[in-house]
């Protein structure tokens, strides 16, 4: 037989996309999904790819969504390579989530409080049946009663914790912002030792499955910190920003975030009395397993800045943080099908001549255990 | 291409990447960390790569792009098209032609001259992780030029085995201080990297390290006095070109064990072959 080198990758490539184009259409006797169903139906999608591709625009991750046929981390880093090549303007000024009106409030820790405990578009009570109703192609919904209640004034519980000194304050243990600019890192690289804001951004665009692992891990006693669900919050803000040419704030829109303030047991330290403290999640959209997995994660990492033992994955900020990434985990995991035949035919001689050594040097043994 | 800037990455991000690289040429095989960007293709494909080709990439040059060797494998052709669509330079597949050459997995046989640049993908720029996987622990490492570690493994392959048992990623001292990985070249290209006559950075884009050896430097592979370092190749000639001294792949060709050696790096090859040089199995087709 003789030897053809493999040509033609261009045209495979070609090819290949083609193939993938009409796979992605789909049977062409059924309509092509629209945009706006993606968002308005599909929304916890939307708001999974929105997080994790680190941008906030909802036809864009829809677009997204139905250019990568529902693969999320695929959306994901559609939105990021495309978000890459924007301008960066600025910082917004810190979202004041206790002014948020709250389409959704949850706190485990107090049966009641001010503003009330709303459950808002929740799956948590439904029971997880199959909705056959739901196949029909327009199916009949209904009108919620929505409480006045939720409009009055909806105070932080961590407000109300702190009020008593039970809670560290904002300020501790590096906890609060820097008053410098907060870190980035879509502009700057990872470096250690990484400050709570990079950590707390790493988190919230880091891969909600590894996330949940994570925290899962630390309830069951892999780095334990006794988490309480303080306060659970999802809404629609505003975000402002503060141009320096103009010395005043201007509104540039409302996101919708789902925040989580956990509350974890401390013994105390040296320098610190026992009290609660803080795990912190927010995260775009509605998407509260991510932020109460962030949270625990996010207080599990402070483990080394409180004083306590680092044994769990965890609490080690470099496993976390180099590995919470599903677009670097994805692309380098993914990576292993490129070729590698120049390594593997230079494994291959290595082993064969390794072989070749451990035969001869058995031989010998042998040899001088007849004789 | 419409909408975007020549060879995709906006300027601000050009200079950062170019001010990461002269430090890394003023500091030789020291990873410099840097902002490394979100781009259109994976982690672990070639991002750092892409990244410093864009940086140092100008309308006037001409680009060449191979893996494992060869210009036709599909990432080659991934990355090739992406800066003629990006920045609509001139590519080839001839090694003497380029001015700048993207790589993964090869240093090209044909040996490089000062005017070219050669520019490494790197998937894992730190030679030590294997050995310590914490980047904090390894920067300490490099800082106090700590290769202990290094040297051990290398010791214990050799009490173990009686050799080094690294064929490819195998690790190089540059200019006499920073321990480095040439990336996942062969055991077999390290030589060239020694006073080679071309620039070679490298870029880690999932890493978001950059690193570089300017032409002319000491590029040493670790080894002992009683041990030195010896390159692996298959042996025998390429069996397309005759090749005697190129890196060799190992194709198969049926399944009754039939093995045919050819060169890796396709260029080469096909030129000796333009030059009359003729392989067993050409000479094979020849009778047939």
């Amino acid at each position: 037989m003789a030897y053809v080198a493999v040509k033609g990758g261009e045209r495979a490539i070609d090819n290949a996309h083609a193939w993938l184009d009409g796979e992605r259409r789909g049977n062409p006797a059924t309509p092509a999904v629209s945009l706006s169903q993606i968002e308005g139906q599909l929304g916890r999608a939307v708001d999974r790819v929105m997080g994790e591709g680190s941008l906030y625009d909802r036809t864009l991750a829809a677009l997204a969504i139905k250019q990568s046929q529902g693969d999320l981390i695929e959306a994901a880093f559609l939105l990021r390579a495309y978000r890459t090549t924007l301008p960066r303007f600025g910082y917004s000024r810190p979202l004041d989530t206790a002014e948020m009106p709250a389409q959704r409030r949850i706190s485990a820790v107090f049966k009641d409080l001010p503003g009330g405990q709303i459950l808002g578009p929740t799956y948590d009570y439904t029971h997880r049946l199959l909705d056959f109703g739901l196949a029909e192609a327009d199916p009949a919904t209904r009108e919620p009663a929505l409480a006045a209640a939720m409009d009055g004034p909806m105070p932080r519980v961590h407000d109300i914790l702190s009020q008593e000194g039970l809670l560290e304050p904002d300020d501790q243990n590096g906890s609060a912002p820097s008053p410098a600019e907060p870190g980035d890192l879509t502009r700057q690289p990872l470096l250690f030792p990484a400050g709570r804001d990079v950590r707390l951004q790493a988190l919230a665009r880091g891969d909600e499955g590894f996330l949940l692992g994570l925290g899962y891990s630390t309830q069951r006693g892999y780095g334990g910190s006794h988490p309480f669900a303080g306060e659970i919050r999802m809404g629609e803000v505003t975000v402002e920003i503060e141009p320096p040419e103009l010395g005043f704030a201007i509104d540039i829109g409302d996101i919708v975030v789902t925040e989580c303030q956990m509350v974890n047991q401390f013994k105390g330290s040296k320098t610190a009395p026992p009290q609660f403290t803080r795990g912190y999640g927010l995260v775009f959209g509605f998407s509260e397993r991510k932020a109460m997995a962030m949270a625990l994660v996010d207080r599990a990492m402070r483990a080394a800045e409180l004083g306590e033992d680092v044994t769990a994955p965890a609490q080690d900020i470099e496993f976390v943080l180099y590995h919470s990434d599903n677009i670097e985990a994805t692309g380098f995991v993914e990576h292993l099908k490129l070729p590698h035949y120049v390594d593997f035919q230079s494994e291959l001689q290595n082993v064969r001549r390794m072989r070749a050594e451990h035969a001869r040097s058995h031989a010998e043994h042998a040899q001088e255990a007849a004789e | 291409m419409k909408g975007y800037n020549f060879a995709y990455l906006d300027e601000q991000t050009k200079r950062m990447i170019r001010r990461a690289l002269l430090k890394a040429v003023a500091i030789p095989g020291h990873q410099v960390p840097f902002g490394s960007r979100e781009m259109p293709l994976p982690y672990g494909w070639g991002t750092g790569g892409i990244q410093v080709t864009a940086s140092i990439l100008g309308p006037d040059d001409v680009l060449k792009v191979i893996d494992q060797g060869a210009d036709d494998t599909t990432n080659a052709v991934s990355i090739r098209r992406f800066f003629a669509r990006t920045a609509g330079v001139a590519t080839t597949t001839h090694t003497a032609e380029a001015t700048v050459i993207q790589t993964r997995h090869r240093i090209p046989e044909t040996p490089l001259r000062e005017d070219q640049i050669i520019v490494y993908q790197v998937p894992q720029p730190e030679p030590l992780f294997r050995l310590e996987p914490s980047r904090v622990e390894t920067r300490r490492m490099h800082a106090l030029a700590d290769y202990g570690l290094m040297h051990v493994k290398l010791y214990e392959d050799i009490a173990r085995h009686g050799q080094i048992s690294i064929s490819y990623d195998y690790p190089v001292l540059v200019n006499g201080r920073y321990l480095m990985s040439p990336s996942p070249i062969p055991a077999f290209d390290n030589p060239k990297m020694d006073g080679m006559a071309a620039l070679q950075l490298f870029g880690a884009g999932r890493e978001k390290r950059i690193y570089a050896i300017p032409p002319w430097t000491q590029v040493r592979s670790l080894d002992f006095d009683d041990h030195p370092f010896r390159a692996i190749n298959a042996p025998g000639n390429c069996g397309l070109c005759g090749a005697s001294d190129s890196y060799l792949d190992e194709v198969v060709t049926d399944d009754k064990g039939g093995r045919l050696f050819v060169c890796s790096d396709t260029d080469h090859c096909a030129e000796r072959r333009a030059a009359g040089h003729i392989g067993a199995e050409g000479l094979r087709d020849a009778v047939e």
